[in-house]
């Protein structure tokens, strides 16, 4: 076995850091919009601050950056922890965190700038998707080439999910973002009409399936047993529903273009293949729920756990939302409404924000040379917890209210065969869900300010003497932290 | 779809749902509530079986999957045996929709135009016809916009009366104003901009405007005539009111003259039936009437 201080840790710990850090960029200006469709003012009819510019840079910044930096450290980490060897090449490595640092940089300059290629989730221009492929398969080399020196006979299951991510999301990026340039920040995609939209959205979907799903499944893997001291609680079952589920997945894109230009037989398998995807998808939530299940008396002390329960438990919820979703007549009615928003949002504050705070709980402390989980202080982890519930809470019910209410207003139908409502009314009929969104938004975003102050702290080698006293002091706003601050 | 995709898509649909059950059934026994014996940076892996309920779950949803790719199309150019199109599920919507409400517009429809200004109900559907097709545009109270004509006062380009008011509809309107900057140069421009406001009855430098009325006389006189009341059949607006599609301050005017306007009214003889069209005509003939 390796000694703790032969692994390659600084540009885990890199990784780490900017975690916490894109967190806070990424959902402030989440923030910031969700306070724009409350208060359109807060435009300021600017182009640069305007709704359509950011709310790409806002979905790029905490899917890319905040996810993006929580999966390349715990990849780089469970690799080398697992394998029982260092990374195959530091100076690589180092490039990967460099460079995805700067393809982060050149989105936040460039889609406020209004260059975009109109792509959902691949916004970027065609010098950044270079950039971001030449990343992503140095990210490749370094992760494979470290698991083909591996000093353990198998291949532990979260690096399956790893690699998935890596060779799904690098066919891809690269499929989706082929395209004829036509000058350094202009391009066309090179696929016509209703192809590109199906390429698009096999792109779009899959990112979910492999980025969002199977990466962070990955992180699931490795801190659950960690942090629980559990074994996993089902080898067969992580065989069968990690085949299943990257087989399956890429099948489920045309789901987000039910009844439109797309041939008829590409919805029907779309819709048939998303149903299919339940049980896959439920496999990894069993799996981590089971493993746990040993541990139940930890959740009283441990609020790491807790981040990993309650993140498994809105995996599971979200994940049985989609394949409902996908059936055609339900699609009807929620396609284009808040629902959206909220069911993306079930999977992206409640599973996938939530197991990356709960593994970089676990991992920061490694990072600055302390025990697993031994943070400065366990119950600002706790009041963190609770900000992160009690936000995602808030957040998605007010979009499914809002979306039911959307939907249903969009298809009401007169006594004469007239629609009911304009448009206007059924924006207007919005505004309460825009305002609980915002709150609730507003609640998980000031964890995100707990977690900062608690990571500082740490890394500073404080230690904060809490005794048994519920009492927990109010925490002021941390100086070091880059926040972006938003409307208040 | 070419054969080789046609193929393509049935075997890796049918292949994908086809591994996933031999998956399911060759990793049902297990050693029980054992480990593996593989430890990997201290985690262990029990070799617990597949939950049942899971699997059933599984299974079900291949089943489901297998009798709709039969029933429906999805298998490539396999059209499914019912014989469903989105196209067709659409026409049948929209056939019993028709059913079901062109009595009520049949009988609407045969009021005369005073007889839909009484009629209760026919003023409650053409307001909501108003709602769904004009309001974008023409505002839900029919007050118009910037370009946008107002249609709750007593100006019509095209006329005011029932007929014309149901062909604006059905037809649509094109209004042309020609620009006359190349014409008339800046100065002239800014001369026939002051007469235009001063034939209004609004504050304008008389010098200019005096220049303006000469160049009026050869260029505008032809659609807005002589006594600046415009023309219905052209859509001209008459000049010599407070009504202003585009305001009528002095930038405003001298943009008009300087570029023109092409101003449109879309068709909606595709939209509507002539019936709604004929409903629709009345509520917004309402609308102007209100005045009086």
């Amino acid at each position: 076995m390796l000694d703790e201080s032969e692994y390659d840790l600084a540009v885990v710990r890199r990784f780490a850091v900017m975690t916490v850090v894109w967190g806070i960029v990424g959902m402030g200006v989440g923030l910031l919009i969700a306070a724009q469709l409350a208060w359109p003012a807060l435009n300021f009819d600017l182009p640069w601050l305007s709704y359509g510019r950011l709310r790409p840079l806002h979905t790029n910044a905490v899917i890319f950056a905040f996810g993006g930096c929580a999966l390349m450290a715990s990849a780089f980490y469970v690799v080398q922890k697992t394998g029982q060897t260092r990374l195959i090449s530091k100076g690589l490595a180092e490039f990967v965190f460099w460079g995805w640092q700067l393809v982060i940089l050149s989105a936040a300059i460039t889609l406020p700038l209004g260059i975009t290629s109109s792509k959902e989730y691949a916004e970027l221009e065609w010098p950044i998707d270079i950039l971001i492929a030449v990343v992503w398969v140095s990210f490749g080399v370094v992760f494979f080439g470290t698991i083909a020196k591996r000093r353990v006979q198998h291949i532990y299951v979260a690096n399956w999910f790893f690699g998935a991510l890596i060779i799904g999301v690098a066919v891809l990026h690269i499929f989706n973002s082929l395209a004829v340039p036509v000058s350094a920040f202009k391009s066309y995609s090179i696929y016509p009409g209703s192809v590109d939209a199906m390429v698009q959205w096999w792109y779009g979907h899959n990112a979910v399936g492999f980025f969002l799903t199977a990466g962070f499944l990955g992180i699931m893997y490795y801190f659950v047993p960690k942090q629980a001291d559990r074994p996993i609680y089902s080898y067969r079952l992580s065989i069968v529903h990690f085949w299943a589920l990257i087989a399956i997945y890429v099948w489920a894109g045309p789901h987000h273009l039910h009844y439109t230009s797309l041939p008829d037989w590409a919805q029907g398998l779309g819709m048939v293949m998303s149903l299919v995807l339940l049980a896959p998808s439920w496999g990894g939530m069993i799996n981590g729920i089971m493993t746990l299940s040993g541990a139940w008396d930890k959740l009283r002390t441990d609020p790491i756990i807790k981040f990993l329960i309650v993140s498994l438990s809105f995996y599971g919820m979200s994940t049985f939302e989609g394949p409902m979703m996908s059936i055609k007549t339900i699609n009807a009615l929620s396609h284009n409404t808040d629902w959206t928003i909220g069911h993306v949002h079930s999977g992206a504050l409640g599973w996938v924000a939530m197991i990356s705070i709960g593994a970089m709980y676990h991992l920061l402390p490694i990072m600055f040379g302390r025990k697993a989980g031994d943070m400065y202080s366990v119950k600002l982890i706790n009041v963190h917890f609770w900000l992160s519930t009690i936000g995602t809470v808030i957040y998605i019910a007010s979009m499914w209210v809002n979306g039911l209410l959307q939907g249903l207003m969009w298809r009401a139908v007169s006594i004469d065969g007239t629609l009911t409502y304009s448009f206007a009314e059924t924006v207007e009929a919005s505004y309460p869900g825009y305002y609980a969104r915002f709150i609730g938004g507003a609640i998980f975003f000031s964890g995100m300010l707990i977690m900062a102050y608690n990571t500082v702290m740490t890394a500073k080698g404080k230690t904060r003497v809490e005794d048994e006293s519920p009492a927990t002091p109010l925490v002021s706003r941390p100086g070091e932290t880059p926040a972006v601050e938003t409307a208040s | 779809m070419s054969g080789g995709w046609h193929w393509f898509v049935i075997i890796g649909t049918v292949g994908s749902l086809i591994g996933c059950l031999w998956l399911l059934f060759s990793n049902r026994s297990t050693s029980g509530d054992k480990t593996t014996g593989h430890v990997w940076d201290g985690i262990e892996e029990l070799d617990n079986p597949l939950p049942m309920w899971w699997v059933w779950m599984f299974v079900g949803t291949v089943v489901f999957a297998v009798g709709y790719l039969i029933w429906y199309p999805g298998l490539g150019n396999f059209a499914g045996i019912s014989g469903w199109t989105s196209t067709s599920q659409f026409e049948e919507a929209a056939e019993a929709h028709e059913e079901r409400f062109a009595p009520l517009y049949r009988e609407l429809a045969a009021l005369s135009p005073p007889e839909l200004a009484a009629n209760r109900q026919a003023q409650q559907v053409g307001r909501r016809l108003f709602i769904n097709h004009c309001t974008a545009c023409h505002g839900v109270g029919g007050g118009g916009g910037y370009g946008f004509p107002n249609l709750t006062d007593d100006e019509w380009l095209w006329g005011s009366d029932f007929a014309a008011i149901k062909q604006t509809i059905l037809g649509g309107r094109s209004g042309i104003m020609a620009p006359w900057g190349a014409a008339l140069g800046e100065d002239g421009v800014q001369q026939t901009a002051q007469y235009v406001r001063k034939v209004a009855g609004l504050e304008h430098d008389a010098d200019l405007a005096e220049a303006g009325g000469k160049h009026y006389a050869t260029f505008c006189v032809a659609c807005h005539q002589a006594d600046h009341t415009g023309n219905p059949l052209l859509g001209a607006p008459n000049l010599a009111n407070d009504s202003w599609l585009y305001g009528s301050s002095l930038e405003e005017i001298s943009f008009t003259i300087r570029h023109g306007r092409n101003n449109n009214m879309p068709a909606h003889a595709d939209v509507l039936s002539e019936e709604k069209a004929h409903i629709l005509a009345g509520y917004v003939s309402s609308l102007s009437r209100k005045g009086e």
